[in-house]
C-alpha cells in the first residue's frame, strides 16, 4: 500500500465517523427532551427518576454501554449489527448530556418570558412550543455544538465492537504495513480538521440566530 | 440466582483489573495536571513562536481522539524503534490528553481571579513570579478545583480505553471473562456497576463541592 491508497481508505471511512457522530447526535437530541421534561418536573419521582439515569448513563464509561449494547441485545434479544448497537450507545449517552444542556439552556431563558406567556394567556402546548422551545434551542447551539465535536472523537470507540470507521480502519491499516506512526497521525489530523469545520460551522449558525434575535 | 454465584467468582479478577485502572488514572493525573498547568502558562506567553508552540502540544493532545494517541504511542512508536509497554504508553497517552484539556480550565480559573489582585501585587512590589506563586495561583486553582475533580472522573472513565493496547484493566478483565465464558451480559453489568459505585456517588460530591465553593466565593 502507498501514501495515495493509504489516504483513499481513510477518507473512505470518514463517511462512517461522520454517520456515527449526526445519527447518535440527532437521535440523542431528541430522547433528551423527555428526559430533560422529566429533570425539571414537578413530580418528585419523575424527577429522580431522570437524575438517575442521567447520573447512570454519565457514570458509566462509553465503551461498557456499546459492548453491553452490542453483546447483550445479540446474546438475549436480537443481532444487532455493530453500526446500529453503536448508534444507540453512544445517543444515550447524549441524551443525558444534552438533556443537562437542555436544563441550562432553560434556566437561561429571561423568567419574563415565562411571566409573559401567562399575562398572555398560552396554554402550556403553546408557551413551550411558540416561546420557550425556539429560544432554549439558540441558548443551546454553542455547548450542544461542543459536545458533538466530541462526540466526534468518541465514535472511535465504536472501533472496538468492530464498525469500520476511521479508528478502525486506521488500526488496521497499521497492522497491515507496519507504519503506524504516520498512519495514525493522519488519522488524527482527519479528525482534527473534521472538529474545525464543525466548530466554524456551529459559530456561524450561532451567529446567524443571534442576527435573528437581534433584528 | 447463578449470576450471583458468577459474580463472587469473577470480583477478585475484576477488582485486579479495576486496581490497574485506578492506578492508571492517578498517574496520569500526577504527571498530566502539572503539565496543564505548564501548558497554560505557556499558552499565555508574549512570544508568537512560544504561543504557538504551547497551543500545537496542546491541540494533538485534544484534537483526536484518545484513542487514537493511545495507539499511536503503543502501535506507532515502535516503528521508530521505540517499544513502549502498554501502561507506559497509556501513561504518555492520558497524561499527555489530560494536560491539554485541563489546560483550559487551569487558564479559565486563573483568568477568573480579579485584575484588582495583579494590581495590588505589582503595587506591593512583589516580582511576576511572586505574584503568580503567591496570589494568582492559589485564587485561580481554587476557582479550577471543581471541574478538575470533574475531569479525573472523566479521565477513570477513558483508562477503560487501554484495553484496546491490550492493558489488562477492568474493561479488559471483563472482556477476557465475556470471550471465555459467553456471560457477556451478567459481566458487563458487573463491570458497570463497579464503574457507578465509584463515578455515581463522586459527581455527586463534585457538585455539591462546587456550590460550597461558590456559596463562599459570593460572601
Amino acid at each position: 500500500m502507498d501514501t495515495s491508497q493509504i489516504l483513499a481508505a481513510m477518507l473512505a471511512a470518514l463517511p462512517w465517523t461522520l454517520a456515527l457522530t449526526f445519527g447518535s447526535f440527532f437521535a440523542g437530541a431528541i430522547i433528551a427532551v423527555p428526559i430533560c421534561a422529566m429533570r425539571i418536573s414537578k413530580h418528585k419521582i419523575l424527577r429522580n427518576i431522570a437524575i438517575c439515569l442521567i447520573l447512570t448513563l454519565r457514570s458509566i464509561p462509553p465503551i461498557v454501554w456499546l459492548f453491553f449494547i452490542f453483546f447483550a441485545f445479540s446474546q438475549y434479544v436480537v443481532q444487532l449489527s455493530p453500526f446500529v448497537a453503536a448508534i444507540i450507545g453512544l445517543a444515550l449517552i447524549t441524551s443525558a448530556n444534552m438533556a443537562e444542556i437542555y436544563r441550562g439552556a432553560l434556566s437561561a431563558v429571561p423568567k419574563g418570558q415565562f411571566e409573559a406567556t401567562r399575562v398572555l394567556g398560552l396554554s402550556t402546548w403553546h408557551k413551550y412550543v411558540d416561546v420557550i422551545v425556539p429560544q432554549v434551542i439558540r441558548i443551546s447551539v454553542p455547548a450542544g455544538s461542543t459536545y458533538c465535536i466530541g462526540l466526534l472523537k468518541d465514535t472511535a470507540i465504536a472501533s472496538a465492537i468492530g464498525v469500520s470507521e476511521l479508528a478502525q480502519v486506521a488500526n488496521h491499516i497499521s497492522q497491515e504495513t507496519f507504519r503506524g506512526l504516520s498512519i495514525y497521525a493522519i488519522a488524527g489530523a482527519l479528525y482534527f480538521v473534521v472538529s474545525v469545520v464543525m466548530a466554524l460551522a456551529s459559530r456561524k449558525l450561532d451567529i446567524h440566530l443571534r442576527a435573528k434575535v437581534e433584528r | 440466582m447463578e449470576f450471583l454465584d458468577q459474580w463472587v467468582e469473577w470480583f477478585p479478577q475484576l477488582m485486579d483489573g479495576y486496581w490497574l485502572s485506578l492506578q492508571v488514572t492517578a498517574v496520569s493525573l500526577i504527571f498530566g495536571i502539572p503539565l496543564g498547568l505548564l501548558f497554560a502558562l505557556w499558552v499565555g506567553s508574549k512570544k508568537k513562536f512560544s504561543r504557538a508552540l504551547a497551543l500545537i502540544f496542546i491541540e494533538v493532545g485534544r484534537g483526536g481522539p484518545v484513542l487514537i494517541l493511545l495507539q499511536f504511542f503503543y502501535f506507532g512508536l515502535p516503528s521508530t524503534g521505540l517499544t513502549l509497554t502498554s501502561f507506559t504508553a497509556s501513561i504518555i497517552a492520558l497524561a499527555w490528553a489530560t494536560g491539554s484539556y485541563t489546560s483550559e480550565i487551569i487558564r479559565g480559573g486563573l483568568g477568573a481571579v480579579p485584575q484588582g489582585q495583579r494590581e495590588a501585587a505589582r503595587t506591593l512590589g512583589l516580582s511576576s513570579w511572586d505574584s503568580l506563586r503567591i496570589i494568582i495561583l492559589p485564587q485561580g486553582l481554587r476557582i479550577a478545583l471543581p471541574p478538575l475533580l470533574g475531569f479525573s472522573l472523566v479521565i477513570l472513565q477513558t483508562t477503560s480505553l487501554c484495553f484496546t493496547i491490550a492493558l489488562p484493566e477492568l474493561v479488559g478483565v471483563a472482556n477476557e471473562i465475556g470471550s471465555a465464558t459467553f456471560q457477556y451480559m451478567s459481566v458487563l453489568v458487573l463491570t458497570g456497576m463497579m464503574y457507578a459505585v465509584v463515578c455515581i456517588p463522586a459527581t455527586i460530591f463534585v457538585g455539591y463541592f462546587e456550590k460550597h465553593l461558590a456559596r463562599h466565593e459570593a460572601v
